[in-house]
């Protein structure tokens, strides 16, 4: 088990930089998600942790010893690709052993490892069975098996849900959760969805074209986005953006929006004159005649208990959780008005957050 | 599949285009075997049989089948008196027997065995190396980053566009100047020279299609990239390297112009070997052709032995996935 530090990894291929300037660190027996969009680096940025791949810069430490510039097979890490990459000319046990024999363990210790780790990830009823066979859900669970005999100091995981369908993804996200809670092995797991992050991660990484834009705990990104690409990414619907004119000052707790003003949390700098965006959670958006927001519903979506509601306004569109209770039809005329204490104010023109009281006790 | 006979599959092939199908292979193998057919029966012609018209077709029906083709490729014979016979002791062994009968006796044995296993050794010891060579050449142009890689693969595949004879006369005052000229290490190297081009190419192929995560998975699991290669990658591309190897056989075994251009004693190969039995004492087609027979043979034998491979291999991302 190990705690994992990355210092200003750079990785280039050619003149293309896949990552930039990457700096986060893995505690001993967190479950860490990197998530990002499709070609934002991730699956580089693991490869780099796990020695598949070399930084062009960079210090990369596991369990404090510098391992930047080591081949893989010494590291002491698993890896769990996301096409699985069992070896089709073996069968489920010879797969799950094949670490195991390269260090030469004792064949009874094989067996042993072999048959918890088949009890662990039910299994069991595999082993004797071809790869070539299984479906993907069971293969899943036999590169998982081949990763955890090894009992190494961390795993890394590539989206190793990806092939599977949603219903089944959202078993395995649970069992591979409930998996981590018994190992208690540091994770790094990377996803592109958002949703298996919020759910699996003790703390998330938010990438972006190769620059990791925001790291730490589900509630902290969710709540306290540090850009409007993070704050657009999380959250489904994601987070509302809506415009607003003027400078801010210190000390403040309102500004002037649309037809009047919001509070917002305490602003904790001065700002000159600009165009900042004010970004609000559908779920704290509220009907309110007096609101400083006028707009027209647009239409509705009804989820149960909650319905989202879109409404077009003159400061951008806006997607409001709302009871079922409510009843509005397209067309209807409202005002809105936003709960103060979660609204995080962007500088229009860095896409970056302004520091707030909502900020206070840091970002990361 | 179903019980009754009334549901029919608009993919599966009918039984009658099956039969059809397999008609039309069949008459196509018959017709390109006619001509190996010949060269056999030719073989165990006596040499007035081999050139009668009309033509004998079916042994011991129209000619009596012999040996003699055999002993003629096997032996030189020198016409001798049959005063001279009579002096000699009785004829050992079925080959002086026959030359005795004719008024010959066996000078010596003639050259083609030695030629045959120059023939084995060059052909078998170049297409091990130009394997070799391609399948490690292939890895790396399929796993690293090369520089101008590109550039040059093309370049590699480049040196099988021109037909390789149009470089006979630098290869061959090169190989004078090196002193390879007609010996078994030059022909190796020449023949791996033109193949390893092929084998490149098709190799990176095969390797591609390997996924690159079971050889890191393997690294992973604490395998240097050397036993990863070994371990993990060999055997997977071992339908390709079979593939490779009998095309690279085939060219070397076959190859004639470079034989005739630069072998003429020592390390001469079989195919310039053969049509010189031609000319030794009258047109000899019955020796000809037990020459062809036998060294059609070995590549028969390999081919056979790598079939099941060949077979996977040509059709590798077809099987594959
Ligand atoms: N070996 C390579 N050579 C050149 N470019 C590469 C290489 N590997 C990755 N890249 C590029 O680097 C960028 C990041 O790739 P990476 O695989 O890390 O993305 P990712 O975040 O894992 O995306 P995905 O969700 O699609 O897997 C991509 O634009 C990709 O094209
Ligand atoms: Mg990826």
């Amino acid at each position: 088990m190990a705690r994992i530090n990355v210092t200003n990894l750079h990785k280039s291929f050619g003149s293309f930089t896949a990552v930039k300037n990457s700096t986060f660190t893995v505690d001993d027996g967190d479950f860490f998600c990197l998530l990002g969009p499709s070609g934002c680096g991730k699956t580089t940025t693991l490869r780099m942790i796990a020695g598949l791949e070399l930084p062009t810069s960079g210090e990369i430490r596991l369990a404090g010893e510098d391992v930047t510039f080591k081949p893989a097979s010494q590291r002491d890490i698993a890896f769990v690709f996301q096409l699985f990459a069992l070896y089709p000319h073996m069968n489920v046990r010879q797969n799950i052993a094949y670490p195991l024999k390269n260090i030469g363990m004792a064949a009874g210790e094989i067996d042993r490892r072999i048959a918890e780790a088949a009890r662990t990830l039910r299994i069991a009823h595999l082993l004797e069975r071809a790869v070539n066979g299984l479906s993907s859900g069971d293969r899943q669970r036999v590169a998982l098996g081949r990763a955890i005999v090894r009992e190494p100091a961390a795993f890394m995981m590539d989206e190793p849900l990806g092939a599977l369908d949603a219903e089944f993804r959202h078993i395995m996200c649970g069992e591979l959760r409930a998996l981590h809670n018994r190992l208690k092995a540091t994770t790094v797991y990377v996803t592109h969805d958002q949703l298996e992050a919020m759910s699996m991660g003790d703390k998330i990484a938010v990438m972006n074209e190769g620059v990791i834009e925001q790291s730490g705990s589900p509630q902290e990104i969710y709540d306290r986005p540090a850009s409007m690409f993070v704050a657009d990414f999380i959250g489904s619907p994601p987070m509302n953006f809506l415009s607003f004119g003027g400078s801010l000052v210190k000390g403040g707790r309102e500004i002037a929006i649309g037809i009047g003003r919001q509070r917002v949390p305490e602003l904790r700098v001065d700002m000159p004159a600009a165009d900042y965006v004010l970004g609000v959670r559908p779920e704290h958006v509220q009907i309110s005649e007096s609101g400083p927001i006028r707009g027209e519903v647009f239409g509705s979506e009804y989820l149960g208990t909650t319905q989202i509601v879109t409404i077009n306004t003159a400061e951008g569109q806006v997607r409001a959780r709302l009871s079922s209770d409510v009843s509005l039809r397209a067309g209807d005329r409202l005002g809105l008005e936003f709960r103060p204490e979660k609204l995080s104010i962007f500088a229009r023109a860095t896409g970056r957050a302004i520091p707030t009281a909502l900020h206070d006790g840091g970002h990361r | 599949m179903n019980g009754n006979r009334t549901a029919y599959s608009v993919v599966e092939p009918s039984h009658i285009t099956k039969r059809i199908a397999g008609s039309i292979v069949v008459a196509y193998a018959m017709l390109t075997l006619i001509p190996l057919v010949w060269i056999v029966l030719t073989a165990i012609k006596s040499p007035p049989d081999s050139i009668s018209y009309p033509p004998k077709v079916i042994p011991w029906v129209h000619f009596e089948p012999t040996i003699e083709g055999f002993c003629n490729l096997f032996t030189t014979r020198s016409r001798q008196t049959p005063e001279y016979l009579a002096t000699l002791p009785p004829a050992r062994g079925i080959c002086e027997s026959q030359a005795r009968a004719k008024n010959m006796v066996v000078v010596s044995e003639s050259k083609y065995i030695p030629r045959f296993l120059n023939s084995v050794i060059i052909a078998f010891g170049s297409t091990a190396l130009a394997v070799f060579l391609g399948t490690l050449a292939a890895y790396g142009f399929s796993r690293f980053r090369v520089p101008l890689k590109d550039d040059l693969l093309f370049f590699i595949l480049s040196t099988r566009m021109m037909p390789p004879i149009a470089v006979a006369i630098p290869i061959y005052l090169m190989y004078r100047e090196l002193g390879l000229q007609d010996t078994r290490i030059g022909m190796i190297l020449l023949y791996t020279s033109v193949n390893v081009s092929l084998a490149v190419w098709l190799l990176k192929g095969f390797i591609d299609e390997i996924p690159r995560e079971y050889e890191e998975a393997a690294m992973i699991d604490g395998y240097t990239r050397l036993q990863a290669f070994r371990k993990v990658v060999l055997p997977q591309a071992a339908t390709g390297i079979a593939a490779t190897a009998i095309f690279c056989m085939i060219f070397a075994w076959n190859e004639y112009a470079f034989a005739v251009l630069l072998t003429s004693g020592d390390a001469q190969t079989a195919p310039p070997f053969i049509p010189i039995i031609i000319g030794e004492g009258g047109q000899d087609w019955p020796a000809v052709a037990a020459g062809t027979t036998l060294f059609l043979i070995p590549i028969l034998v390999f081919t056979v032995l790598l079939r099941k491979h060949l077979l996977r291999g040509i059709t590798f991302g077809a099987v594959r996935k």
